[in-house]
Parts: structure tokens; sequence; C-alpha cells
């Protein structure tokens, strides 16, 4: 299988936690505009798959490949691709959500001059202008989802990376986050998002991680498996 | 350069807001040189001859007193992940982190330390070689501070663990920092005492981000 170029894909990963194997001959792909659903049960791996995707783990087998490339050949590269939201908010109490959008904008490399603009459109889509210089130790659990999420559009990347994005969002809110994946997407942009609430994505893929666990079932996937525990041990 | 700055202003920033990490460490500082100089009793002789050595070991043991604070938050709310994914490598946002510890703890250790030599009654004409040696030696302290940091993240107990890694490693520091001022040093030992002390931060801040870095990704797996 060879990705087309200017693709997201994962070939065969597979994801170890200490001893536990959590899922393995994982394989995607997300081509532009495209949005994947990860669902499971508890501890099926949604997060360390997000993790892996955003190369803050090894995977233990099978590989990333971007444009075409092993994500491990270029790794900065790759990573300046992506927006990572997980499911803790990064969220400083002392600082106000316009401080925090400007600090991550000016992380992400962008001048305040470009990142000023944006900052101002991130408050406004989430709708944290009221709050915007609030210190964010008032806001509250909700707000501060918000704000993680404003973080998307205060520094865009291609591809977006959600855990758990709706945690703590009321209805309205999570149209907002609709309305953010469903630009965002229009402008080409991937998501791959974890979520037990049902999100209006138009035309998503989803993946079940509970497939990839492993004793699922699956003659071929298990033959895979028991290849990876003998090379492993 | 606008990921390295951002990241020193907002951590320096915090540092300052919060209050807890610069006054706190100054307050403390400032205790422990009083008290020692409660406990040698009113002697002046005595207090004269060991004060550089206890504005050093003040110096150290407020220091640090914050390093737990240095990644904790941005481990915990996962800010960490974030820093580690955006533009900017590690290793420099780990001198960014490092460099605004300095100047939230280290710097301002320095600037009062003038005033503590009054308390342990420092001969005058020592006074510039003390501030030259800690204001050399300071950085050391919070690189050499971050690597053990940047280890016992996530440990029970990290407080304790901490200091155990870290004072043995604040030896050298001290030695030189406190030879430096000493009853009876010449003019050459100081200078060779104060060389001494900067080529060790030198190699710490040569050393200390790669190996920091290299921790703080383990700690992240």
């Amino acid at each position: 299988m060879k990705a087309a170029a200017c693709d997201l894909a994962a070939e065969g990963i597979a994801c170890r936690r200490g001893e536990r194997l959590v899922f393995a001959g994982l394989s995607f792909r997300l081509m532009a505009g495209g949005a994947l659903v990860l669902v499971g049960s508890n501890g099926s791996g949604k997060t360390s798959l997000l993790r892996l995707v955003a190369t803050l783990i090894e995977p233990a087998a099978g590989r990333l490949v971007w444009d075409g490339r092993p994500v491990a050949a270029d790794r900065a590269a790759y990573r300046a691709q992506l927006a990572y939201v997980g499911h803790q908010d990064a969220v400083k109490p002392a600082l106000s959500p316009r401080e925090t959008l400007r600090f991550w904008a000016a992380l992400r490399g962008l001048p305040p001059r470009r990142s000023a603009p944006l900052i101002e459109a991130a408050l406004a889509g989430f709708a944290l202008e009221a709050v915007a210089d609030w210190p964010c130790r008032w806001l509250s659990a909700g707000q501060r989802r918000r704000l993680a999420l404003a973080r998307l559009i205060a520094a865009p990347a291609p591809i977006w990376l959600l855990d758990e994005p709706t945690s703590g969002l009321d209805h309205d809110n999570q149209t907002r986050l609709e309305a953010a994946v469903a630009a965002h997407r229009d402008g080409g942009g991937r998501v791959l998002l974890a979520t037990h609430l049902p999100l209006a994505l138009a035309a998503a893929d989803s993946l079940v991680l509970d497939d990839f666990a492993p004793g699922a079932g699956d003659p071929e996937r298990e033959r895979a498996l028991a290849e990876h525990e003998a090379r492993f041990w | 350069m606008a990921a390295f700055l951002g990241l020193f202003r907002r951590d320096f920033g915090l540092a300052l807001r919060q209050g807890g990490d610069t006054g706190l460490v100054l307050g403390f500082f400032v205790l422990v040189v009083v008290l020692f100089a409660f406990g040698v009793g009113p002697e002046a002789e005595t207090l004269r001859r060991i004060g550089a050595g206890i504005i050093w070991v003040a110096a150290l043991l407020a220091a640090l007193l914050s390093l737990d604070r240095l990644f904790q938050p941005d481990y915990e709310d996962g800010g960490l992940d974030l820093m580690a994914l955006s533009g900017l490598p590690l290793e420099f946002g780990v001198l960014a982190k490092t460099a605004a510890h300095w100047a939230a703890t280290g710097l301002p250790l320095t600037a009062i330390s003038p005033l503590l030599a009054l308390a342990v009654d420092l001969d005058p004409a020592t006074l510039p070689l003390l501030v030259l040696g800690l204001l050399i030696g300071t950085p050391a302290l919070s690189l050499i501070g971050s690597v053990a940091a940047a280890l016992t993240l996530g440990a029970r107990r990290q407080g304790v663990l901490l200091s155990l890694l870290v004072l043995p490693l604040y030896v050298p520091p001290l030695i030189f920092g406190a030879g430096a001022v000493a009853i009876g040093a010449d003019a050459s030992t100081a200078r060779a005492n104060l060389l001494l002390l900067g080529a060790l931060t030198l190699a710490a801040l040569a050393l200390a981000p790669w190996a920091c870095a290299a921790a703080l990704r383990q700690a992240l797996e």
C-alpha cells in the first residue's frame, strides 16, 4: 500500500503501553478535506492512537506516512503540520485567554503581526470575546475547553488531532466546533478525532479501535499479532 | 526566535505574576541567612569567616526550592505535549524555560545578596566578588537543576528526590563560588575561582538542555 502525495496514512501500526499491546495491524488513510472519527470503548487506545499520530509516542510496529514519505524521516516537518488538542487544556490560571492564544501562536512561530487577527477570529469562533481578558482561573471547564480549541484557529495547521473535543461543551458550542471543523475541511484540512458523542460531520469515516485490539477475532490480524508478539518477546 | 522569546516571556511573567515563585525564593533566601546569623551567635569574627559560605548555601537551597515547579505545571496541564510539538526544538524550549527560571530566581537572589552580606558582616571589599560569583554561578544552578527536574517529573515525592539528585551536583559551584570570597583569598585565587565557576556554567549551558530535553521526551512517552 503506497500513500499518494499529500496524504496522511498509517500502515500497519501497533501500539504498546508497558507490556500491554493496545492495538495492532491498524491502517488508515486521511485525504485532504477528510475526517476520521475514532470510536471505541474506554481503554481501546483512542488517546494512544492520537498521541502516536502526533509523534508523542513511537509505534511498536508499522509506520506513519505523510506526503509519500515516512514521518520518521523528517519529524520536524511533519510536526509543523499538526495541531493537537489533547484532553488536557494546557491553560494557565494566571493568564487571560487572549494572552494564552498569543503565547501558543508565538510558540508555533507566528509573528505577532500575523497572529493578531487570527487570535481575534479564534476568540470570536468560540464565543470567548466576553472573557478574553479575564484570568483563566475564573473560566468554567467548558470555557477552558473552548480556549484549548480556539488554539486551532489562532495557530492554524493542516492536520487537526482532537481528543474528546466535545467534553464539557454545551450544545451551542458543539455546533461552533462542528462549524470550525467544517471550515477547516473546506480549506483542505484533515481532522482525526476521538469522541463518544455523535458529531455532525459530513462524510466522515470512522475507525472502531476495538476491532484492532488483540483477540478481536479476524484470523488474518490474529496471525499478524502472533508474529508481532513472537518478534517482540 | 519568536517562539523562544514567547516561551521565556510567558514563564518569566508567570513567575512574577503568581508571586509565589520569586517572592517565595527571596523570602526563603533571606530567612536562611538570618537564621544562620542567629544560630552562630553574636561573634562577628566567626560570622565573617563563614559568611560567604552561608550566603552561597542559602542561594543553592533557595534555587532548589523552585525547581519542582519548572516543568511540573506544564506536565500536568498538557502544555509540555504542545511544547514538544511546536516548531521550537525541545532543547531550545528547555533553555527558554531555564533562562526564565534564572531570571525569576537566580537574578533577584544575586541582586539582594549585598544586603544579606551586611547581615553576616562580610568585608565590604569582597562584596563585588560575591555578587560577580553569584551572577556567574546561579545560571549553572538553574541549568543543572533543570535536568534533575525533568528526570524526576511525575515521580512521587518529587521534591525530596529532586534535592537528593541536585544537591551533590551543586557542590562544585558552591566550592568555587564561596572560594572566590573566602577570607585570605588574594586577587589571583579569586580570579581562578571565578573563572572555574564560569567554566562550570558554560559546560552546563552546553550539556544541560540536551540532557533535560531527553529526560522530558522520556516523561512524555
